[in-house]
């Protein structure tokens, strides 16, 4: 069943296993809670570093577990470099966010719902980039969706929260539903739905027809998740969540998920013009206008938002080159945009936590009043900034040689000069960053009066600098690392070198031209500030919102088209649906030419034949007189039970001929309380559009029948027939079938049977204790009734009739398995036998003579035949697997005794309480529409009048 | 014989669904019982149309034999279309019992009822 080191789906399944543990811990205070969320990532990061020797090997580490191996599902994980890159990732900056997490919530935040969420999140997370199932990635990418949703609503109070986690919800949402159909494609086109196979057929997935589509899709998939021009918008409203949730998710882990998917996919979807075309210039237009944004944000998250919106543009173009080398810078750059990136998010929860605001233009001079944020914060803002000595400029360096040396449409520098545009951009935010916050005069007023955090709370950005620093100063210490995620991207095996100094190189140039820029930008900020805010611009929240309205808007109008509460009106649409449905299906393919002889007609056919079409025109006809119908609708019931009688089946004939009886009956005693005539309502238009329809639908049934009928098809029936009597111990198949080959299927119908007894006998146990009881009572029943009720010929003949009719019932069980009958005619029988006498003597004299309670053998068949079918399991066989026997009896003749007896003696008790139960139900209404109560068995008891009239004499 | 069969289901069909489209409860009751007739006979016509071979095995050696499956599977169907007939009766009913009006289709505004008066309730 599986495979491989079992630590992986430890790994996978421990955030899962360990969000539990908060909503409980929180009792035990903050710090045990924090300290129980960090236990169960503690655990996973060690495992991992474990595997790590292995992984940095070149090692691929693998766990399979076996689901439906049929259907290409399994819980298969895998671990190569890159996804080593992300789990470490996804873990470490977990570990830190919690910490973080511990000191920025305050008091009243349900602090263990936080850990919660934040746990479900990181297991999700860390699916994604272990999973070696498309299908099981897809599961953990809509749980990221989830569960960001949760955190980003997680201030519940506030309504940008709550508008904020919808909108990420719809648009990552939205796009993770085209991902499905992207996935499911690829799936098909390979063949497999392991990841592992999928990366190795890339040749054959980019040379296939449905490659476009697929491509598209996925992309939409990891544009939304990844914010993306034009689906931008939706990260900087998610900044309305807690700052640990954006540290965590909008720097590092949810919106690197797109990324990660792209490079994931790189060596099965990219190098193709159409992968270029469309990754490439999505991500320069991203990269670039992120960049122009965040310059004039004055919210410092907002600002950062933007500015992550534009590195992951950024991350995004250089996959979108499709070279070894791009794909190096993207690595290096994620690693390089996690830890600068994490400890600005930080930094930015610090500064609004103790100085209560987070607006740009009412800070400044804090790094006097917090001298350790302000030195955190400007360590990893110069490495936003890309300057050198930081971590930011090696990467940015790089990207920035890829940039130029890329072209676009024959055009040679034009992906280069938007390139350095928005790193143009990106050195101005980051200095504004600098010197706009932490620069300049102390004010005289801040909303709080600003000073350091506690150790605990600039503990993690503070760690998160160290290696912005160590790798800014020695680049080559990150390179195993980098090549060997870099290698998992492209499949090749890579050997980069990384260094501090390259030359004078162009991109060397391009950076001065950067940071020369961006400074004089910051510079001129106040007059362009001013200009921005004249500027009309696009409003993405306004846009989003009409767009939704709109929808919505449209739903409702079809909703209110379709959804009349004209029960009519659907089921026309549900019968037209499905002629046309049927039409499109004959249309298309062609149909085998017929094969079976046709059955010739005996004359004797024609007159049923004849006497059910009539019967049915004239029910249609004269369905207003509804007696009449009902009489009516009797005869077709006869003319198809001598139909199946004709034709083979004297089991359905049996069946068919008492269910009609009861069925009748039951709408007899319907219609005593109901109106007799159906008034004329419907315009004529209306019938003759009714008719249409129904003429048509019939037209279709009628051909698919003949079509089904001209035509012979395989059947399973051969293995029922050879096999009845030697497993089943019977000569009658269909008996055979019901209790032993199918006896699950017809133990579930018996159930269900009775389930709609007791539905019968709830509803009117409730209508009569209701104002329909009071209403009943008022009712005026007595008109049109005879005045024998109960006649003499009638409650002799029943009396007389009735063991006659329990004998039959009783002979058609026993014979059932070897003949036509079994326990569901004789259930059937029986209740006609009971049901007479109700009808001759009245309700309340037969419910006086009734010992046992018809729930009560409902109750009985079900578990009698529930227990045959466990009395197997002793046995050491299956459920419901039948054993049978033959007894010699000395008077008797030899005779069989099956299990599949008892089973059927279930069906007969559960068959006759429902059908009881139901009748019993409904003819407690009249007497509760105070019918009058007898007590003798019939209205005119010959005798007791003898013995009146001798006693008056 | 194949025409008949398919004839009849058809117009079993047409009929039920004419009665299935009519504006009250009763019709539309009858018009399902037709349609499970017109389902039933359509299901058991499925196996294969034939007479005199009924699916008893025979004691006496080799013979054909009807497709006993279709018969199995349509046997309980008639069975469960009764349940389902009757809990469509009584719901049928009930909503006339509450309502005075034996109506299928909500949204039109109608008498809901007679209006009880509390002195008119009595003790059972």
């Amino acid at each position: 069943m599986s495979d491989g080191n079992v630590f992986l789906i430890i790994i996978a399944l421990l955030p899962f296993a360990g969000a539990l543990l908060p909503g409980l811990m929180i009792r035990a205070g903050r710090t045990a809670c924090a300290g129980f969320t960090a236990i169960p990532t503690a655990l996973a990061l060690t495992m991992l570093i474990v595997l790590a020797p292995d992984v940095m090997r070149g090692e691929v580490i693998q766990y399979e577990l076996q689901w439906l191996p049929q259907l290409g599902l399994s819980a298969s994980f895998f671990l190569d470099g890159l996804g080593l890159l992300f789990a470490g990732m996804i873990l470490g900056v977990g570990l830190l966010i919690t910490l973080y997490a511990r000191f920025y919530l305050s008091g009243e935040d349900p602090m263990g719902q936080f850990y919660t969420y934040l746990l479900l999140f990181q297991g999700a997370m860390l699916g994604i980039v272990l999973s070696d199932n498309i299908l099981l990635l897809l599961i953990f990418w809509e749980l990221t969706s989830l569960s960001s949703f949760l955190l980003i609503g997680y201030w519940k109070h506030l309504p940008e929260g709550r508008q904020g986690a919808r909108m990420a919800l719809a648009v990552t949402g939205a796009g993770g539903l085209a991902m499905i159909g992207g996935m499911l494609i690829l799936g098909n086109i390979v063949g497999s739905y392991n990841l592992t196979d999928i990366l190795t057929a890339g040749d054959q997935i980019k040379a296939h027809e449905w490659y476009m589509p697929a491509l598209i899709l996925i992309l939409l998939g990891a544009f939304t998740k990844s914010a993306q021009f034009p689906f931008h918008f939706w990260l900087p409203h998610a900044m309305a969540a807690p700052t640990p949730v954006s540290a965590y998710l909008h720097s590092a882990t949810m919106v690197k998920a797109g990324v990660f998917l792209m490079a994931r996919m790189w060596p099965a979807l990219a190098g193709t013009e159409a992968w270029f075309y469309i990754v490439a210039s999505v991500g320069l237009i991203t990269m670039v206008v992120g960049a122009v944004i965040a310059l004039f944000k004055d919210d410092l998250k907002a600002l950062l938002a933007f500015s992550t919106v534009s590195h992951l543009g950024l991350l995004t173009m250089l996959l979108g080159f499709g070279t070894d080398k791009a794909a190096i810078a993207a690595v290096f750059h994620i690693i390089n945009h996690l830890t600068f990136k994490a400890a600005l998010f930080m930094t930015a929860g610090i500064i609004d936590h103790e100085a209560h605001t987070r607006d740009i233009k009412r800070l400044g001079g804090l790094s006097a009043l917090m001298p350790i944020t302000a030195v955190i914060g400007t360590i990893a803002a110069l490495s936003m900034a890309g300057i050198p000595l930081f971590n930011g400029f090696i990467s940015k360096e790089k990207m920035l040689e890829e940039a130029a040396h890329t072209v676009w449409w024959d055009n040679p520098w034009i992906i280069g000069a938007l390139a350095t545009l928005g790193a143009l951009f990106s050195v101005a935010y980051s200095l504004r960053f600098i010197f706009h916050v932490f620069g300049g005069p102390v004010r005289d007023y801040y909303p709080a009066k600003p000073h350091d955090p506690p150790f605990g709370m600039w503990a993690a950005p503070a760690l998160l600098c160290v290696p912005v620093v160590i790798i800014g100063v020695m680049p080559h210490l990150a390179e195993p690392l980098v090549n060997i995620a870099a290698g998992a991207v492209t499949g090749v095996e890579q050997n980069a070198k990384l260094k501090l100094w390259h030359g004078l190189t162009p991109a060397l140039y391009m950076s001065i031209i950067a940071v020369i820029g961006g400074a004089v930008l910051l510079w001129l900020h106040k007059p362009l500030d001013r200009a921005w805010i004249a500027a009309p611009r696009p409003e993405a929240k306004t846009i989003f919102d009409t767009v939704i309205a709109a929808i919505v808007a449209l739903t409702r109008r079809l909703t209110d088209l379709l959804f009349t509460g004209e029960i009519s009106r659907y089921l026309a649409i549900f019968v037209v649906a499905s002629v046309a449905l049927g039409a499109v299906a004959w249309s298309g393919a062609g149909l085998a030419a017929p094969d079976r002889a046709p059955l010739p007609v005996d004359p004797v056919v024609w007159v049923g034949w004849v006497l059910l079409i009539v019967a049915t025109g004239a029910v249609v006809v004269m369905h207003r007189h509804r007696f009449r119908a009902l009489v009516l609708i009797g005869i077709i019931g006869l003319m198809i039970s001598s139909g199946f009688v004709f034709l083979s089946a004297p089991d359905l004939a049996l069946t068919q001929i008492s269910v009609e009886t009861v069925t009748i009956l039951l709408l007899l005693i319907a219609l005593h309380f109901l109106p007799k005539e159906t008034p004329v309502e419907s315009s004529a238009v209306r019938r003759l559009r009714d008719g249409v329809i129904a003429l048509v639908a019939g037209g279709g049934v009628a051909a698919v029948a003949y079509a089904f009928l001209q035509r012979n098809v395989e059947t399973i029936s051969d293995y029922h027939l050879a096999n009845s009597y030697e497993g089943g111990g019977g000569t009658n198949v269909v008996n055979v079938i019901l209790v032993d080959f199918r006896g699950y299927d017809t133990y579930g119908e018996i159930i269900v049977l009775g389930i709609a007894g007791l539905i019968i006998f709830a509803v009117m146990e409730a209508l009569l204790d209701g104002p329909a009881g009071r209403r009943l009572r008022q009712m005026e029943l007595s008109q049109d009734r005879s005045r024998d009720r109960h006649p003499l010929m009638m409650v002799v003949a029943t009396r007389v009739m009735m063991p006659i009719a329990l004998m039959v019932g009783i002979y058609i069980f026993l014979r059932g398995h070897n003949q036509p009958g079994g326990g569901f005619v004789a259930g059937l029988v029986v209740s006609i036998a009971l049901l007479m006498q109700y009808m001759a003597s009245g309700f309340a004299w037969t419910q006086n003579r009734q010992r046992i309670e018809y729930h009560t053998l409902i109750g009985w068949g079900v578990i009698i035949a529930g227990l045959t079918g466990a009395g197997a399991w002793l046995a050491g066989k299956p459920f419901l697997t039948s054993a049978f026997g033959y007894v010699h009896w000395p008077p008797i003749e030899e005779f069989e005794l099956a299990t599949a007896m008892l089973f059927d003696l279930g069906v007969f008790l559960a068959v006759l309480g429902a059908v009881m139960l139901m009748l019993y139900s409904l003819s407690r209404l009249a007497r509760h529409a105070g019918e009058t109560v007898n007590v003798e068995p019939m209205d005119y008891d010959p005798v007791v009048r003898e013995d009146k009239r001798e006693g008056e004499a | 014989m194949e025409m008949i069969v398919a004839s009849a289901v058809g117009v079993l069909t047409a009929g039920g669904v004419y009665l299935v489209l009519r504006l009250r409860a009763f019709p539309v009751i009858l018009g399902l019982a037709m349609l499970s007739y017109a389902v039933n006979v359509f299901l058991f016509a499925a196996g294969k149309l034939t007479t005199n071979l009924p699916p008893i095995l025979s004691k006496y050696g080799e013979a054909t034999y009807t497709d006993p499956l279709p018969q199995a599977l349509v046997l309980t169907a008639i069975v469960i279309s009764f349940g389902m007939t009757a809990v469509l009766v009584m719901v049928a009913l009930a909503s006339f019992l509450e309502s005075d009006s034996d109506r299928i289709n909500l949204g039109r505004s109608e008498n809901a009822g007679l209006p009880v008066e509390p002195g008119q309730e009595e003790a059972q």
